[in-house]
């Protein structure tokens, strides 16, 4: 019999401590294989695009010198490379470069007043455009205008410093694996606050340490993975697909009931695209078991109904033993 | 009769009171919600002590088993012997019908059978099949990284968390039983006060 239950234990470990590798996929792609798995688009400006890309394409660049009169190469500054597979795999791959930027980078060398030009802001083509009022872009603004970082636009905060207009695309709209999303979405704030020297061109505080300033929460690799910065470090708009009202640290949330709560802040957040489908097979909140499960958010009704039958049951079998035995003590204390 | 030894006490004394603690922190951190959060254990702070509770359940385990092996005290829990159901039913009729009667007791307590047969299948129940569930399916919460994320197309944590609330549930259940078949000695205290003096007295004595 021991060695029977021993054998049924050692078998439901292995099943349980089979690695992830064996059933699932891996967490993250990297950037490199998501732009490789979505490159089909064909823009109608990729002849124009090419002279462009031709230098700022590449980390290197060859032009004629005609001074020397020969052919020189140089290195290209990394803020300036964009990669043609990430520009066409980005949400503004349709465009031409000069939709945004000057015609006159159409000469070489190109002007030095041209670094001067102004960039254009979301709310510059998309605000007040009928075809994106479902998007809400001047709710975006007025919560990026109450946000912490809006203190720091006069330093050269923008738009841009979370989402690279060469680049970005929009993740959870269109998320089939939410991990991926959150990812793409962290490395967004990580970008700056895990870098120091892109974090010091608009602060001068010192340098923050992540992993130790979140030392207090729990499974912290699981919370990292599993959730994006932003559902503990905005407000929450129900106007809007995310929150752009990034809090003060004081104001970020640290109650863990927030989100592991029947009344999770994260079905109005990281899973308001598929909250309308809030429960599946009897779990509240069922929607979140499809990409991760919360404790305390995800209660299965079949199973609290079910144990509340079975407590019940055991008090009222205990009940009325006891009624049985106080009734058999009092009709033995009579017969004596 | 001396039936305790000491270690048996002080395991046993250290599982009630891990117990308790690991389903008041355990219940708070499935029902804890914002409106209720003042009254019960907080969802941080139950986290912490449910996992430091667990990892002295864990330790505690081993000691049991560990005991159970190098002592007597693992042969009370034989289940496999002959007439194993019948004996069961004979039990569980003086439960429920004899005691009532005035009847004896089909398998008084000696020095060689601590238990009867009711008292021996739950207790192999809950000590050999629901705790090293409750400990193998909390490993995988306390460490999710290292649970499998999908299982037949069902998430890992998921199952992993349905049996480890199931088995925490009918360990639950387990231990009011438990503490209301200990009212059943010679007197309602006799029980309680074998297993804290390790004397156990019966009808007979």
């Amino acid at each position: 019999m021991r060695l029977f239950i021993f054998r049924i234990i050692i078998l439901l470990a292995i099943i349980n401590f089979i690695s992830i590798n064996t059933y699932g996929s891996p967490l993250v792609k990297t950037e490199k294989d998501k732009v490789q798995d979505t490159i089909s688009f064909v823009s109608p400006f990729e002849a124009a695009n090419n002279r462009c890309f031709k230098c700022h394409g590449q980390e290197k660049y060859e032009y004629t010198n005609e001074t020397l009169g020969r052919q020189v190469k140089d290195i290209m500054c990394s803020e300036r490379i964009l990669h043609k597979n990430e520009f066409y795999s980005s949400n503004h791959r349709s465009f031409s470069c000069t939709d945004c930027h000057s015609e006159e980078y159409a000469k070489f060398p190109h002007s030095g007043e041209l670094r001067m030009e102004q960039k254009y802001n979301c709310i510059d083509c998309h605000g007040g455009d009928e075809k994106f009022a479902k998007y809400h872009f001047e709710e975006i603004e007025s919560e990026y205008k109450q946000s912490t970082h809006f203190k720091m636009e006069d330093d050269g905060f923008s738009c841009w410093k979370c989402h690279n207009p060469h680049t970005y695309k929009i993740s959870v709209r269109n998320a089939n694996n939410l991990k991926e999303t959150i990812a793409y979405d962290n490395a967004i704030c990580l970008n700056c606050h895990s870098d120091y020297s892109r974090f010091q061109l608009l602060s001068d505080k010192a340098e923050i340490n992540i992993i130790k300033e979140h030392d207090w929460l729990p499974n912290q690799a699981s919370h990292f993975a599993n959730v994006r910065c932003i559902e503990c470090h905005t407000k929450i708009n129900n106007n809007i697909a995310v929150s752009h009202q990034i809090r003060p640290k004081a104001e970020a949330v640290r109650l863990c009931n927030e989100c592991h709560s029947k009344n999770s802040i994260l079905m109005a957040s990281l899973y308001k695209f598929e909250s309308k489908e809030q429960r599946r097979d009897g779990f509240f909140n069922g929607i979140i078991l499809n990409a991760s499960y919360v404790i305390g958010a995800n209660r299965n009704e079949y199973l609290n109904l079910i144990s509340l039958i079975i407590f019940i049951g055991v008090l009222i079998v205990i009940g009325v033993h006891i009624a049985f035995r106080i009734r058999n003590k009092s009709k033995t204390f009579k017969e004596k | 009769m001396y039936l305790y030894p000491k270690w048996i006490r002080a395991w046993h004394v250290v599982n009630a009171v891990i117990f308790l603690i690991l389903i008041v922190t355990g219940l708070s951190m499935q029902y804890t919600d914002k409106e209720n959060a003042s009254y019960v254990v907080g969802f941080a702070k139950a986290v912490r002590i449910h996992n430091f509770a667990a990892i002295v359940l864990v330790l505690n385990y081993i000691f049991f088993v560990t005991g159970n092996l190098l002592t007597k005290n693992g042969s009370y829990y034989g289940i496999g012997r002959k007439n194993f159901m019948s004996d069961l039913v004979k039990q569980f009729k003086y439960y429920s019908i004899g005691m009532f009667k005035g009847e004896k007791h089909p398998f008084p307590v000696t020095e060689e059978r601590k238990f009867n047969p009711l008292q021996k299948i739950t207790y192999v129940l809950a000590l050999y099949v629901a705790i090293p569930l409750l400990i193998i399916s909390g490993l995988g919460l306390l460490l999710p990284e290292i649970t499998i994320t999908t299982f037949f197309g069902i998430s890992g944590l998921i199952l992993t968390d349905i049996l480890h609330i199931t088995m925490g549930f009918f360990l639950s259940i387990f231990m009011i039983i438990h503490v209301y078949t200990c009212t059943l000695g010679h007197k309602p205290t006799s029980l309680f006060r074998g297993i804290i003096t390790g004397y156990h007295v019966s009808e007979e004595e």
